[in-house]
């Protein structure tokens, strides 16, 4: 055994995966496919087949507990054509790392055919922007490791009956976070700023983005600039959730869109420290778009239907005020300046 | 506490030409343990006194002495998953705690053993939290002892080198597919320097076959689907076939131990060690380095003509029913020293005297089983302690001491 001096090359090494300019440029082939027993109309489920597709066949899917596992692997059945391994609730950054490591040490040790593999962690809001925050946090700083972390983003503990979590909206009717006679509003936490809190805090951390499945083609495009880049990256998606959110399925599609049409959602990607704001949400800052009022967003689902006008006023108000406010609108939350 | 560094090569005494002696701490022992056996993937987290191990291991690696993936988690749940992860992909892997540490990875380590992942881990022995005791108590590992961990404890240095290997080669065996967890009692073994025999690579590569995972490895080239979620309809098979595991772990040990003994020349007898068992008539039973005073104290009364003995357990899962019926037949009297405790437990005892006892219920002419908590927290076991349980062991066996209750050694009342 002799000890092997690492070139940048040897673990910078990723598949090259270029861009698909336009839906027609996407390759037929499927690698979630049918086996799964997801709800209808269920965007994560739409997420989990952009992102394989985007990945290709040489990758391996680590999916963290949550709906993306409980509801698309029943034993004896899978949707993924790909290799795939659960893992726990808090273990998304871990499953990654530990994929990672291994190839990396078998393929210099010649135990393993030398060849860029992708590795895909998925995590839904609870286990990645509550339970799993800080493997996720240790998984970004292995800068060395070529690793994605997407988390699927439906606001709640969607598979365990919908419960409330660091990533619900504000007020949002949980089966955690009833509004009753008394408190009408109990969930009063602001959604959390995942990808913004931890593009900010990983500096070295080469690509993080914000997504969201309306917009498939951007989406799928993150999802390989994320494999392409080198090290670690981020990508989270916001998906509209039948069951959580209390709509009809056949919405989902168009509340992606109003989420980010209002400014809920920001689309932004932030590449070798250059933040960039996508689509609608650049025309937003750009001025050309205007924001259409959260109104629209809020009364299309039954979650926020205990909402009365003083309570849409009030998240009307959390919203203008990150785009109006923020230090980077809809990004980074510190106003003032250091120099006063 | 800093431990030197991993002791650089001496061009004197080639490794690879056969095995050299080094004065070295049980941490140690086990992270050449590590180094011998190539494994890929290794992760830390800090907490004493296992930590020593890691230590030792980070300085192997900057020195050149070993290639592996090294890994400092930001917590042990991270710090088992990380590993588990890699063993699905077929690095062979290695990982460990102590108290808390190992307590907070406890979901890993439970869904490792349900995966049939041959991870090893070595557990410094500890005291669980509150207090926060250093000193060792055996349940920190005890706990894992239903989920499908094979469990051993070693006494010295040399044993735990050893046994490293062996678990590797058992834990990898597709007959076992079964994670094992190395117990070194913390500071007497893990801080304790003695002269261990270092086996040379050549002489591990003839005992250690490399980890093949075959058909379970999760690889683009063999797109399986690895712990979907099964229900009612299946898990109970699955429950089965990890029983049908640890069942044959039993006859994989063995194979271990006959192979260890021809081609090292030590390692003893598999699952326990029988300290001057011949004609005994008084039995002790302990774990780990427990051992050292125990076997001072068999000595001592030997010498006075006493028929005392000593059965050490080394591996408590699989549980050694059959040696431990064998060993202990046809004594009197059977005093179990546990250093755990199991709090309202059948007749207050500490987990090893309950499963003595129920190993021993259907032998014929089974003994009186006295049981004694001792040494917890790292609190010293004195030769004088056990000549004491000695005594009060005697006294059960005769019928002059309520055999259905335990006693505390050593405590304060």
């Amino acid at each position: 055994m002799v000890a092997n001096v690492e070139t940048l090359d040897d673990f910078l090494k990723t598949q090259v995966l270029d861009p698909w300019k336009g839906p027609k440029k996407v390759p037929a082939a499927e690698y979630f496919t049918s086996g799964h027993r997801t709800c209808q109309g269920c965007e994560s489920a739409q997420l989990m087949k952009l992102m394989a597709k985007a990945g290709g066949p040489r990758s391996i899917i680590l999916g963290s507990t949550g709906c993306m596992y409980v509801a698309n692997t029943t034993y004896y059945s899978t949707p993924w054509a790909v290799p795939w391994m659960h893992t726990q609730l808090g273990s998304s950054g871990s499953a990654a790392t530990g994929t990672v490591a291994a190839l990396r040490a078998m393929m210099r040790k010649g135990k393993m055919k030398k060849e860029p593999i992708n590795v895909i962690a998925v995590c839904g809001d609870g286990g990645g922007a509550d339970m799993g925050l800080s493997a996720i946090s240790a998984a970004l700083q292995h800068t060395h490791y070529n690793l994605l972390i997407l988390l699927y983003d439906n606001e709640s503990y969607a598979n365990t009956d919908i419960q409330v979590s660091g990533s619900s909206p504000y007020g949002a009717n949980s089966t955690f976070s009833t509004p009753g006679k008394v408190k009408r509003i109990m969930n009063k936490r602001w959604k959390k700023n995942t990808a913004a809190m931890l593009a900010a805090g990983h500096p070295d951390v080469r690509y993080v983005s914000t997504v969201c499945t309306a917009y498939p083609v951007d989406a799928m495009n993150s999802v390989r600039r994320a494999l392409t880049i080198g090290g670690p990256t981020f990508v989270h998606s916001l998906d509209p959730c039948p069951k959580g959110w209390d709509y009809d399925p056949k919405f989902s599609h168009e509340l992606g869109e109003l989420a980010v049409e209002t400014g809920i959602w920001p689309l932004y990607e932030v590449e070798e420290g250059q933040l960039r704001m996508i689509g609608r949400s650049k025309r937003i800052v750009e001025g050309q778009f205007k924001r259409k009022p959260v109104r629209e967003y809020l009364r299309r689902q039954g979650r926020f239907a205990h909402f009365i006008d003083e309570d849409i006023e009030y998240f009307q108000k959390k919203i203008d005020d990150m785009w109006e406010k923020w230090l980077i609108p809809g990004v980074i939350p510190f106003a003032g300046k250091l120099n006063p | 506490m800093s431990p030197k560094t991993a002791t650089a090569r001496n061009p004197d005494k080639p490794r690879d030409t056969g095995e050299h002696e080094e004065l070295i701490s049980g941490s140690e022992a086990i992270a050449h343990a590590c180094r011998l056996a190539d494994v890929d993937v290794i992760t830390a987290y800090p907490i004493r006194p296992y930590d020593t191990v890691m230590q030792y291991v980070a300085g192997m690696i900057s020195n050149g002495d070993f290639d592996c993936e090294y890994i400092v988690a930001e917590s042990e749940h991270s710090q088992f998953e990380i590993v588990k992860h890699a063993s699905a992909v077929g690095a062979r892997v290695f990982v460990g705690s102590s108290g808390v540490g190992w307590f907070y990875a406890f979901e890993a380590l439970a869904v490792t053993a349900g995966l049939r992942l041959p991870m090893v881990a070595m557990v410094g022995n500890r005291a669980l939290d509150d207090p926060g005791a250093f000193g060792v108590e055996h349940n920190d590992a005890l706990a894992v002892r239903d989920l499908g961990w094979m469990l051993c404890w070693v006494e010295t240095a040399q044993e735990a080198l050893d046994t490293a290997l062996i678990a590797y080669r058992v834990a990898e065996d597709t007959r076992v597919r079964l994670p094992c967890a190395i117990s070194c009692d913390g500071a007497f073994l893990t801080h304790s320097q003695a002269i261990v025999k270092v086996p040379s690579q050549k002489m591990v590569d003839s005992f250690l076959p490399p980890y093949d995972r075959g058909d379970k490895q999760l690889h683009p080239d063999n797109p399986i689907t690895i712990a979907p979620q099964a229900n009612e309809d299946w898990l109970m098979e699955m429950r089965k076939q990890n029983d049908m595991a640890a069942r044959r772990a039993r006859g994989v040990i063995i194979e271990a131990y006959e192979d260890l003994n021809k081609k090292f020349g030590r390692g003893g007898e598999p699952f326990i060690e029988r300290y001057m068992m011949e004609d005994a008539e008084i039995a002790l039973v302990g774990m780990g380095t427990l051992a050292m005073p125990v076997k001072v104290a068999v000595r001592k009364m030997r010498a006075q003509g006493k028929k005392v003995g000593f059965v050490r357990v080394r591996w408590f899962r699989p549980f050694p029913t059959i040696e431990l019926q064998d060993a202990l037949k046809g004594v009197k009297a059977v005093g179990v020293i546990d250093r755990d405790y199991g709090f309202g437990s059948g007749f207050h005892s500490g987990v090893l005297a309950n499963e003595l006892r129920a190993a021993l219920y259907p032998s014929k002419n089974r003994p009186k089983i006295a049981s004694f908590i001792a040494g917890l927290g790292g609190r010293e076991v004195t030769a004088d302690n056990v000549v004491e349980i000695t005594g009060l062991t005697r006294d059960a066996g005769n019928g002059k001491l309520d055999d259905q209750d335990t006693i505390w050694i050593g405590v304060r009342e």
